[in-house]
């Protein structure tokens, strides 16, 4: 992760936040990507648990697509809006009521928009930790809203959660810097 | 104040966001339960935008496994062969024993004016994608309305049930799986004839909840569908008991291993057509639930015509399939007892009576007659179940009471038209326990 430098009161009074001694770089995507991935991604994790079926246990794909975008573009309108679209999608494939997956990833993507403006979130380390914490605000906004809304039963198991954190993460380091490809610059 | 929302602008949308969708979320779970018809078109959108996908990649798998299969792997298939076919004999001879054991339940069954329930027709799917998610175990299928298929429709493979029809589209069908949460199958268990409810765990697990604590569930007990849940007919496998232990609430904690590999679907059956008709003894050759799962599935090949016919006749008896047997064929016993296999006062497992070929215990033959007997009412003299030998047929025949000759393999209808003592259903008073119903004779595990 790069060193970073104190917050500076510019004149005219805006914090400005560098990240590794740069200006933050903001990416957009191409249509194609920006729809095909996240379906690709909702593909992906509905259909791979038939042939491996831990897979939906521990991997969650549109989150670490939701997270992906969120910091690429940096804009928290955008990450939470991303999140929101992918959420909803994922819970319309499931028999639950839509909406839970919903909300968990559109504030996951809220936070790792609004992390991506102040983190160099370019290296696999930083990515790694960022994807591990972000998988357990996941867990953890799912958790509440499906017991506390919806009276689903939920029961917490801390290994698998860790498991399936650090599986998430790993799976997100590679999954990025594949992703990485088709970012364009501003 | 436009500075204000300049300012939290992100919030603000974040915030507006998330209302409309706890409010989406709320308008769902209102009034006790989900409202999928409301939800329909937009689950319909998700699935449609999915399901080709998976549709195609499956197309492209099993074309790819197929001609892998008919082509290139063709290794070892003439041992293959060779080992399937003395397969086949074995179960010939066992298609022989069951088939009479079949016929005799039926004939019970008419006795006591007992219901059955059959499967009439049945629809085979593929799987093509899940919801991708533990919180939520569905799988969808490639057929939907379009191929018949309603809503609350059985699914099942022939290892077992699998779960219902929880969504219907025009090609695809949404599962429920019987290891969710949110799902309920009516179960009995195969020996005991405990009753319960069988139910998801939030880790996939299935327990069978509301067993009484004080009651004795043996692990490997199979269960079976009891049909209370209106959706799966009764008798359909479900798996076998792995752990037994206390509850919450007087209830027993029973951990099910399911018959059907739940995490590895790949064809599976929709029950669309099922029929509720009084049991007749003459309807024999109608097929059962697992008759029709063996024949429907891909993997299985179809029942050569004339099995029990060759096997019969292999064996030496009298050419006719037992399915297609007259019942005035089956009545006649003529084995004789054999020596108990077990210690004095245990109940040996019963073999074939007319091959003389030793197969599997045939479970449930002598107990189903009791507990029928019990559940009915009717007073009826049961032998035990007991190895017999195809020779000397009048050596040693069990005495009734008054001194006539009790058929060997149970109770039979025709039997009972002649000696009321032996079969006749007639009301009790007071209902008594199944070994109060149930008379062994004072020698059955005399060894001879």
């Amino acid at each position: 992760m790069s060193s970073r430098q104190p917050t500076r009161i510019s004149h005219n009074s805006v914090p400005i936040t560098y990240t590794s001694g740069e200006q933050v770089e903001v990416y957009r995507f191409s249509i194609p990507v920006t729809i095909g991935v996240p379906l690709l991604a909702l593909f992906a994790q509905a259909f791979v648990p038939l042939r491996f079926p831990r897979f939906a246990m521990y991997v969650d794909l549109p989150l670490l697509v939701t997270i992906f975008f969120a910091m690429a573009r940096r804009n928290p309108i955008s990450g939470l809006l991303t999140g929101a679209f992918i959420g909803l999608a994922q819970d319309m494939l499931g028999h639950n009521p839509i909406g839970i997956y919903g909300i968990a990833k559109t504030v996951v993507g809220y936070g790792a928009s609004s992390l991506g403006v102040k983190l160099d979130v370019e290296n696999a380390g930083a990515r790694f930790l960022v994807t591990l914490g972000f998988y357990f605000v996941h867990a953890a906004v799912y958790f509440t809203v499906s017991r506390g809304l919806v009276n689903m039963t939920q029961t917490w198991s801390w290994a698998h959660g860790i498991l399936a954190a650090l599986a998430n993460a790993f799976l997100g380091v590679v999954l990025y810097f594949v992703l990485d490809k088709f970012k364009q610059r501003t | 104040m436009e500075s204000v929302i300049g300012r939290y602008r992100n919030l603000i949308i974040l915030v507006g966001v998330l209302f409309l969708q706890v409010l989406g979320l709320a308008m769902q779970v209102k009034k006790n339960g989900m409202d999928e018809e409301k939800t329909r078109l937009i689950r319909i959108w998700a699935v449609g935008a999915v399901t080709p996908f998976e549709r195609g990649l499956v197309w492209v798998q099993s074309s790819t496994t197929s001609l892998w299969h008919n082509y290139f792997d063709l290794r070892g298939v003439r041992a293959e062969n060779r080992q399937l076919k003395e397969q086949i004999e074995h179960m010939r001879l066992e298609q022989v024993r069951l088939a009479e054991d079949a016929a005799q339940a039926r004939r019970l069954q008419t006795l006591l004016a007992f219901k059955e329930q059959f499967i009439s027709r049945t629809v085979a799917a593929q799987v093509i994608g899940s919801s991708g998610s533990d919180h939520s175990r569905i799988i969808y299928i490639d057929k939907g309305e379009n191929a018949g298929i309603q809503r609350d429709m059985a699914v099942m493979t022939a290892d077992g049930i699998v779960g219902k029809v929880l969504l219907v589209y025009p090609s695809v069908a949404q599962v429920l799986l019987i290891n969710d949460e949110s799902s309920g199958v009516g179960a009995l268990l195969e020996k005991t004839r405990l009753q319960g409810v069988l139910r998801g765990t939030a880790n996939g697990e299935v327990m069978l909840e509301r067993v009484m604590s004080d009651e004795q569930v043996p692990a490997g007990e199979t269960v079976l569908t009891s049909g209370g849940d209106q959706i799966f007919p009764k008798g359909l496998p479900i798996g076998t008991v792995t752990k037994v232990g206390s509850g919450k609430d007087l209830f027993l904690n029973i951990k099910i291993k399911t018959a059907a590999d739940l995490s590895q679907l790949e064809e599976v059956l929709v029950l669309v057509e099922k029929q509720e008709r009084q049991a007749t003894a003459d309807d024999a050759v109608r097929m059962r639930a697992s008759d029709i799962l063996a024949q429907r599935l891909p993997s299985v090949p179809d029942k050569p015509a004339g099995d029990a016919n060759s096997a019969a006749s292999a064996l030496g008896i009298n050419g006719q399939s037992t399915a297609a047997r007259p019942k005035a064929e089956i009545k006649q016993p003529t084995g004789t007892l054999a020596k108990p296999q077990g210690l004095p006062g245990m109940s040996p497992p019963a073999t074939t009576a007319k091959t003389g070929v030793t197969g599997s215990p045939a479970v449930g033959t002598a107990k189903s007659v009791k507990r029928l007997a019990s559940t009915s009412g009717a007073s009826i003299t049961v032998l035990p179940d007991q190895p017999i030998k195809p020779t000397d047929p009048d050596a040693t025949v069990p005495k009734t009471p008054n001194g006539s000759a009790v058929p060997k393999t149970g109770i039979e209808p025709e039997a009972s038209q002649t000696n009321p003592q032996i079969a006749q259903p007639k009301p009790v008073a007071r209902p008594t326990p199944p070994p109060a119903n149930v008379q062994p004779p004072a020698d059955e595990n005399k060894p001879q």
